[in-house]
């Protein structure tokens, strides 16, 4: 057994997390730091946090991620790391000549209390942004929050260092995408094309972060949202924020600073997460769900309903974010599944709100979010009462392996299988996506084990 | 004579070009990083100084090198992260090191990481108390024999002290081994700090503590440095077994915590990563009376010649009879497996950027592959991994170095035992040209004319491949895509892109097909659709 340690029996852990449902914040604003078009991130604080995270991002997307380090030492640590920042700023606009440097803090500088705001403006002060060019940051401290956190400060430090209002309003939508995959977002930017509204989505991955091998290596890919575009956003008439944890701040912030009001949404995973997005869509950009999308749904209650007789009932254990998460369950939910286990270490009341109220029928289920929602107790949760489908990260192939359950991949980070950045898990298609992953899962799963005068030749 | 390849790349004006895109000062320093070799008159290389902020560079932390690293392979201890989540999250089940705990009722926590996820709360109000409650559970959960600390950064900013909370609970619970490590990411430039802290701590708190190795065999070996990624421990255990020969502790691959309280026991260290492990190898000479030797076992001829060490070291006819028999066996399928593989490897051109002996030890799987390396370099080497410890009397301590403990090492009151005489070591020496305790550096075993760089950054990748084009280059994860993106197969040369073993016969044989295979991959043919390439359009001139 690969985690032959976990047994059925818990004890009340007070300070202890194994194997988590969750990482910390740099990661988070590294990763949406890339969706700005022509951005270097970079991370305030010793090399091994950008090495981990660079590394991280790497494994997953299969694509290079660039980032820039303070490379703090021991001097640093103690005397503080403006010297270390502003040499950074220096040294990155000249040699890697972004346009714009996304700067996010670690455990350390946050600890040492580095005053990004001076340092920046000391950086400006002795001529090293060089004109046209820009520096922006945010507080990224890893002792607080998760992951999430820290792509949600990222998200809001765009709006706060770029949106801007002019007088001239825009009958554009802005949409303010949660931690998903360039797949998810090609998917949703096919959906607003088909609705013919006009969009900003930010931070875009679309083309950096599935970007393809063509001989040239760009350090910035075609992709990824234009300054242009990210100061335009003031203008726009709404925004819908896809993703409560990821994009709520950001909402918040440009509706306080340029008026633009704004609806949070799930991100649209499964078919109801899809109908209010279309919809809201639709409202707002003022155009209508086009015969071709009603089709589009057609066809994956069609599939669902081809498939029903296996999913009826059945018993699934998810681990990963909030953002994906709750559409996720609602989706299983809505296709008669039993979403009994879901955990995840981003602390967050409105998961447990939503939670409660997806999982209302189904009294037999449990949720966790925050500090020792790890995978461990998870694992522990399913030792007690076994599920029939394990759905989450990488890291989940090895309960699916002990516990020989069917397993899906989604999250972050998924090291072990490439595609997932290429086939979406938004939107309707991207539901059918998930159905058939599901069907495979389980269908797979039982023609290897199951006797052999039981194996058939049809569904 | 035609020039030979080296010669006609004429390597000499890359720092020129490549240290004009950089700022002054920037230029002036990584210039110093940057030397063309000379194998007989080894010029000097800046290694092992900081990276100037703002470098995309390969190079991680002291945490990852001593949690990562060297103690993170080891199976039966409990590693326990103290601080935020991140650090224990990315060191978890990265680096490959396969562990293989034969029975069911064995530890095995390689597939657990235990965090005690530090909050503002503890920040601000110190992380002690938890973490002893963090030890607690984990001891009430897991009963473990060991339980390691590893500090990441705010631990010491906020004075935490977790040598301090590793004798209060191996007080409270007198049946475990707790022991801290203050390896904060920024204690070092690089992961070199946290190899040279943990060798620290395994020397304090396990080397020496179990006198009762039991023997299966006459003669017994350390292999230090050798993380078994991809499983290159186990082909180098399977070896030993067949020569006759104990293990009695690999540092780390596959190891227990026994193995590292009875290292001692050995009589002969073989040192693998030098980089890494070398101050342990030191201390059980020093401590102890173990001699140890640079072995290899990347690389048939070089495992060949390290077993070839081992018979000598301990001049038994019958054991150098069995050993001749064990290469003798194995060199069949790997001459086999070379012929097949050179026919679509030879001529062609290397690139190795990798840890502090890699980059070093590749360069002999490729020279059987018929491949030329042109630029080496490592990630976190000092100057004694690149131009031999002769130099190491000469290296300047610099602030980042005087900051990590040199432990002062004496000879054990009872248990120091000089293994060979001075005489026998001489003997050894003149009669196999064996060097103990030395080693020679990757820039003796590289041509005239190479190139060699310390701590490549992004900038000089991008412009070698631009430059010479190589037909392989290796490096790591952080690099793979973007060497890719060019056109250029990429090898990580960290993770084996999940391949593995290479080490040994068996392993040489593995990494020639790998290779052969990246030869033969035809898809960086298809990078331009056909009505990209001149040729098609040629055509439709035809049928206008």
């Amino acid at each position: 057994m690969l985690l032959r340690h976990t047994t059925a029996k818990e004890i009340d852990r007070k300070a202890l997390t194994i194997n988590p449902a969750k990482t910390c914040q740099p990661v988070g604003a590294m990763f949406a730091a890339l969706g700005i078009h022509g951005c270097l991130p970079h991370s305030h604080g010793s090399q091994g946090c950008c090495s981990y995270h660079r590394s991280a991002l790497s494994r997953h997307f299969r694509e290079p991620i660039m980032a820039g380090t303070s490379s703090f030492s021991e001097g640093s640590s103690v005397f503080g790391g403006s010297a270390n920042l502003v040499q950074a700023i220096d040294t990155m606009f000249t040699i890697y000549k972004p346009e714009v440097i996304a700067i996010h803090t670690t455990c350390l500088s946050e600890t040492i209390g580095d005053d990004l705001v001076q340092i920046v403006s000391k950086a400006n002060e002795d001529g090293f942004i060089p004109e046209g060019k820009q520096v922006i940051y945010c507080n990224t401290p890893s002792y607080v929050g998760t992951h999430v956190t820290g792509y949600s400060n990222q998200v809001a430090a765009f709006i706060k260092f770029f949106s801007i209002a002019t007088p001239k309003k825009r009958n554009v939508i802005n949409i303010a995408a949660g931690w998903m995959e360039p797949s998810d977002q090609r998917e949703i930017k096919r959906l607003t094309s088909v609705m013919e509204a006009r969009t900003i989505l930010f931070p875009d991955f679309t083309d950096v972060l599935d970007a393809p091998l063509d001989g040239h290596y760009k350090m910035y890919p075609n992709g990824g949202t234009t300054i242009a575009d990210m100061k335009l956003t003031g203008d726009s008439k709404f925004t819908l924020g896809l993703g409560q944890s990821c994009t709520e701040d950001a909402c918040i912030k440009l509706e306080n600073k340029c008026k633009v009001k704004f609806e949070m949404l799930d991100i649209p995973i499964g078919f109801k997460a899809t109908d209010r997005f279309l919809m809201s869509l639709s409202r707002h950009a003022n155009v209508p769900i086009p015969e071709s999308l009603s089709d589009e749904r057609g066809r994956l209650i069609d599939l669902i309903s081809d498939s029903s007789k296996y999913l009826y009932g059945k018993r699934v254990a998810l681990f990963g974010d909030p953002d994906t998460l709750i559409p996720l369950t609602e989706f299983l939910v809505s296709m008669d599944m039993k979403p009994v286990y879901v955990v995840t270490g981003t602390p967050s009341k409105y998961f447990t709100e939503r939670m409660t109220e997806i999982l209302k029928d189904i009294p037999e289920a449990k949720f966790k979010s925050g500090e020792q929602a790890d995978m461990f107790q998870l694992h522990q949760w399913i030792k007690q009462e076994g599920v029939d489908l394990l759905m989450g990260n990488t890291y989940g192939k090895y309960i699916a392996r002990d516990e020989d359950l069917p397993f899906v991949r989604i999250g972050f980070p998924i090291a072990d299988r490439p595609g997932h950045n290429y086939f979406a898990k938004t939107g309707y298609d991207g539901g059918a996506n998930l159905v058939k992953q599901i069907m495979d899962a389980f269908l797979d799963h039982f023609d290897r084990t199951c006797l052999e005068e039981k194996v058939e030749w049809q569904l | 004579m035609g020039k030979t390849l080296i010669e006609e790349l004429d390597m000499s004006k890359f720092t020129e070009e490549v240290v004009k895109a950089y700022p002054k000062k920037v230029a002036k320093k990584r210039a110093k990083s940057i030397v063309i070799n000379d194998p007989d008159s080894i010029p000097e290389i800046q290694s092992n100084v900081r990276t100037i902020p703002g470098i995309i560079t390969q190079r991680g932390c002291t945490y990852a090198g001593c949690k990562g690293v060297v103690l993170g392979p080891t199976r039966d201890i409990i590693n326990i992260t103290h601080g935020p989540i991140g650090c224990g999250f990315y060191s978890w089940l990265t680096r490959r090191n396969q562990t293989r705990a034969d029975k069911p009722e064995m530890d095995n926590f390689i597939p657990y990481t235990f965090s005690t996820d530090m909050q503002d709360s503890n920040i601000v109000f110190g992380g002690e108390e938890k973490l002893k409650v963090a030890i607690r559970e984990a001891i009430e959960l897991f009963s473990p024999k060991g339980i390691a600390i590893f500090s990441t950064c705010p631990v010491g900013l906020i004075g935490d002290d977790v040598h301090r909370v590793a004798r209060h609970m191996k007080e409270e619970y007198p049946g475990v081994n707790i022991f801290g490590f203050s390896c904060e990411g920024y204690r070092g430039v690089s992961q070199s700090a946290g190899h040279h802290i943990a060798n620290n701590g395994l020397y304090k708190h396990l080397i020496g503590n179990n006198d009762n190795h039991v023997r299966k065999n006459k003669y017994a070996v350390n292999v230090l440095g050798e993380y078994n990624i991809g499983g290159d421990a186990f082909v180098i255990e399977d070896l030993f077994e067949r020569i006759g020969v104990d293990i009695v502790a690999t540092m780390s691959g596959n190891s227990t915590l026994e193995q590292f309280e009875t290292a001692h026991t050995a009589d002969f260290s073989l040192v693998m990563c030098h980089r890494s492990i070398n101050y342990v190898a030191e201390m059980l000479e020093t401590s102890f009376g173990i001699p140890w030797a640079k072995a290899n076992f990347i690389g048939a001829d070089a495992t060949a010649k390290t077993l070839r060490k081992v018979g000598q070291y301990f001049g038994d006819q019958e054991l150098i009879d069995r050993i001749e028999v064990v290469i003798a066996d194995e060199m069949k399928a790997v001459a086999l497996a070379a012929e097949k593989a050179k026919l679509k490897t030879t001529g062609k051109t290397v690139m190795m950027f990798v840890g502090g002996s890699r980059a070093h030890h590749y360069q002999e799987l490729f020279d059987e592959l018929g491949m030329e390396t042109l630029v080496a370099g490592y990630e976190f080497g000092h100057r004694d991994d690149y131009e031999g410890r002769r130099v190491i009397p000469s290296i300047k301590i610099d602030a980042d170095s005087r900051n990590i403990e040199e432990l002062t090492v004496v000879p054990d009151p009872t248990r120091y035992n000089p293994r060979k005489s001075e005489e026998e070591l001489a003997q050894l020496k003149e009669a196999f040209d064996i060097e103990f305790n030395e080693y020679k550096g990757m820039m003796h075993d590289m041509k005239k004319g190479t190139l060699v760089v310390d701590d490549l950054s992004h900038h000089e990748m991008e412009k070698l491949i631009e430059l010479y084009h190589p037909d392989v280059f290796c490096a790591g994860i952080k690099e793979k895509y973007v060497v890719q993106k060019m056109g250029i197969p990429m090898k990580q040369l960290h993770n084996y892109d999940n391949g593995g073993p290479y080490a040994a016969f068996a392993g040489a044989i593995n990494f020639y097909k790998d290779i052969e295979f990246i030869a033969c991959s035809t898809i960086f043919k298809q990078m331009k659709a056909p009505w990209e390439r001149e040729e098609v359009l040629e055509a439709e001139y035809v049928f206008n």
